[in-house]
């Protein structure tokens, strides 16, 4: 926690520590020997120069690697980042046979730019080092000491370096998968990327604001009222799925955990059926099971309990309800294999005591279980309300986020969430840029939600409170 | 006397409470076996003398295995389904339990520049919805060949490249392992690689095994990425791609029994795995969400 404070002072210290830095660099190139200015413009020189040879070859290598890249490829993508490009792949039916003729490429040219820019980054920082570098080993030197030799470098990876080891391949796989990606679709979400600009043969180009526009704008064509729509069932969905499943849960493992009760294992393994069967198929087939034509229906209306079938997935206010009831039969297993082994945690003597003051079971509840439950699973009814909000499967899998009407732009559904509306947008309708906008939405929305529950959790505010 | 009386009228108080428990217990367990015994009947329905649709009556007139049989013919493809997906799982529980835990291993014991903004930052990275990259991640993958045909390692590589981000649950519990272990180790001579791999590892058997386990099931569930990276390239499918198709394509009346034959046979390997390794799972369930 101490950490924390550090970095929330900011932006000040920030600037001074980039300040340093510049002065740094500035006084190592006055006060430096020959090797170490050579260094400032062929990287790793002053190492190889010094007999760390390791070292030195990295910052050469990757210099040359990155003079390689900009020269060969990157360069060529960057140049073009301003328009996307500007000469669209065509085909050219004036000779006899017709020739393609490959232009520009936005979805290239984007990417690759982005993956330049931080290439450029990068090697600006691998610089700073090798000054750091340089300046190190002159003053190593000038105390008479040793420079670390290669078998010392290699050995303090797996030491003092040893996080650098380990973080290497996870990093640059979040890097490349992750950020370069996330990154990517912000860009996208100023273009007008859709299905009428496909590159190569249409190109995309940016558009400003014009795609959020769109978002809020409550016009036919606009998106705003399929967004407000879709906003609010995500949050109504969001609240009752982690809520509902919190409680309901909680109290099937009170009932299960209480004395007297036989076989507490047999019943829980019933219920941990829903976790371990692969949701695809049990959402699936309870899916089917409610369909207008599936065993529900047809068993009502062969007991002629109902007269037509009921429309579960037809109807948006039948479905909506359905999704949240079947989605308690998914969730209350989570919480009853969590809630076991918590519950068993609060001291019974606190029980006793109640019992002896003459508290009824719910007042047991309401006073020792409840309290103690909240301050424990705090984060965790944070994550799963946050988890909630973007529950692809339990949608996807039961509706497809129908029942689907005219009324909605963007084919949306009225059990869409925005993640399944986003993705919708990305597949059926290839409508990117939209899709990147409501990413960008879903972002805004669980990090709101994320940062301001998380101060008001009691376990956060107060650690010890029930220690 | 009153005392008799007032204890015996507790005990039947308790008697009429723990009966009315059971019998709420076992409605539970009806409606949550119903579906699973549904699933397991229906994929026993005859296709030649029945109907291989959805029909409106549960137990099925006459027990056949026409169902699995049409599974195990191989031009059907779904072994080589089965298949696609248990390489896939396998792999992707081994690297992903190695990459979770080196970051685990590093954000837990070592203390290094720049690790709480690593840690915010891989926070805020995990709030943005995966799909959203997905046109990205596709064309990134189209480049080296990795769609269709290469879907496979595709997979794997999307499934284990940002894998590091899982560290919640995995850091939390070392965390819980006192640090004066390591400490004496390390006064002792040993560096840290060797702190990592023979004393942390032996001591965090119940979490490798937990990430191990989640990370096997995921890529069974799949339907999202896998489909848009075997796009329309029936070999590549994964199970779960594959029935998916089954059950939403327009003849999937035809399909329905087999479907559910699929199912079982995918359910039953991984439920049995999944309830043997349960306390495990349990375990790291409970401590990921206490700590948060």
């Amino acid at each position: 926690m101490g950490k924390d404070k550090k970095s929330t002072s900011g932006i000040g210290s920030a600037f001074k520590g980039f300040g340093a830095d510049i002065r740094e660099i500035g006084t190592t190139f006055a006060e430096g020997d020959w090797k170490t200015k050579v260094s400032f413009v062929i990287m790793g020189f002053g190492s190889l120069m010094r007999g760390q040879i390791l070292r030195g070859l990295v910052f050469l290598v990757s210099e040359i690697l990155f003079i390689y890249y900009m020269a060969s490829f990157g360069i060529g993508y960057l140049k073009d980042i301003t328009t996307l490009g500007t000469v669209a792949t065509y085909t050219d039916k004036s000779g006899i046979v017709p020739i393609t003729v490959y232009g520009d490429n936005s979805f290239f040219i984007l990417l690759y730019s982005i993956l330049s820019i931080f290439f450029i980054v990068a090697l600006i920082f691998l610089w700073r080092i090798n000054i750091r570098q340089n300046y190190m080993a002159e003053k190593l030197l000038k105390e008479g000491k040793q420079l670390p030799t290669i078998k010392q470098d290699l050995s303090s990876l797996l030491n003092e370096n040893f996080d650098k080891t380990l973080l290497a391949l996870p990093c640059a796989g979040v890097f490349l998968f992750v950020v370069l990606p996330i990154i990517f679709m912000i860009c996208i979400a100023f273009t007008n990327y859709d299905a009428d600009h496909q590159s190569p043969a249409n190109l995309f180009t940016w558009v400003g604001l014009e795609n959020f526009k769109n978002l809020f704008s409550m016009g036919s064509s606009g998106f705003g009222s399929t967004f407000v729509t879709v906003l609010i069932w995500t949050l109504i969905w969001a609240f009752f799925a982690t809520f509902l499943n919190y409680f309901l849960g909680m109290a099937v493992a009170i009932l299960i955990n209480k004395k007297g009760i036989k076989f507490k294992k047999m019943w829980r393994t019933i219920l941990v059926m829903t976790i371990a069967v692969p949701q695809f198929v049990s959402l699936l087939y309870v899916s089917k099971m409610f369909a207008a034509d599936g065993l529900v229906n047809t068993y009502l209306l062969k007991w002629g309990i109902i007269q037509q079938a009921i429309p579960f997935w037809t109807q948006a206010a039948y479905t909506r309800v359905m999704i949240i009831l079947i989605n308690v039969w998914i969730g209350i297993p989570y919480m009853v294999l969590m809630a076991t082994g918590l519950l068993m945690n609060i001291p019974e003597d606190l029980y006793e005591s109640a019992r002896i003051d003459g508290a009824n079971a719910f007042q047991m509840f309401r006073k020792i279980t409840l309290p103690y439950m909240l301050f424990v699973t705090g984060p965790y009814l944070l994550t799963s309300f946050t988890g909630n909000l973007n529950n692809f499967n339990v949608i996807f899998l039961l509706t497809r986020g129908g029942p689907q009407s005219m009324k909605l732009t963007g084919g949306a559904g009225y059990s869409d969430l925005l993640i399944t509306w986003l993705y919708k947008m990305t597949v059926d309708d290839t409508n990117y840029r939209m899709a990147a906008v409501i990413g960008i939405f879903i972002f805004a929305v669980t990090a709101v939600i994320s940062l301001s529950v998380y101060r008001l959790l009691p376990s956060v505010k107060d650690e010890e409170g029930f220690q | 006397m009153a005392n008799t009386n007032k204890t015996s009228s507790k005990k039947l108080n308790q008697l009429i409470s723990n009966t009315i428990t059971y019998i709420f217990l076992v409605i539970i367990s009806i409606i949550w076996l119903f579906p699973f015994v549904g699933l397991v009947l229906q994929s026993f329905r005859s296709y030649e003398t029945e109907y291989g649709g959805m029909v409106n009556y549960f137990l099925p007139k006459q027990f056949s295995l026409d169902a699995y049989k049409y599974l195990f013919v191989a031009e059907n493809k779904f072994l080589r389904w089965y298949g696609n997906t248990l390489i896939i799982a396998v792999v992707v529980a081994i690297i992903n339990t190695v990459m979770v835990l080196c970051v685990s291993y590093a954000l837990s014991r070592m203390r290094f520049r720049g690790r709480t903004a690593l840690m915010k930052f891989w926070l805020i990275l995990g709030m943005f919805p995966g799909f959203l990259t997905m046109i990205c991640l596709y064309f990134l993958l189209k480049q080296f060949g990795l769609t269709q045909a290469g879907a496979i390692p595709g997979l794997i590589l999307i499934s284990t490249a940002s894998s590091g981000m899982g560290y919640y649950v995995c850091k939390g519990y070392l965390d819980t392992i006192p640090r004066s272990l390591d400490e004496s180790a390390r006064i002792d001579g040993a560096s840290n690689a060797r702190i990592f791999v023979t004393m942390l590892l032996p001591l965090s058997k119940p979490i490798v095994i937990y990430t191990a386990l989640v990370a096997f099931l995921a890529p069974w569930c799949d339907y999202v990425f896998a489909s848009y990276v075997a796009f329309g390239y029936s070999d590549s499918y994964n199970v779960a791609v594959a029935l998916q198709r089954w059950v939403w394509t327009n003849d999937y009346q035809g399909y329905f029994t087999r479907f559910c034959a699929g199912g079982v046979l995918v359910g039953i390997p991984v439920t049995i795995l999944f309830l043997c390794l349960q306390k495990y799972y349990v375990e790291g369930v409970t401590g990921g969400a206490v700590k948060g």
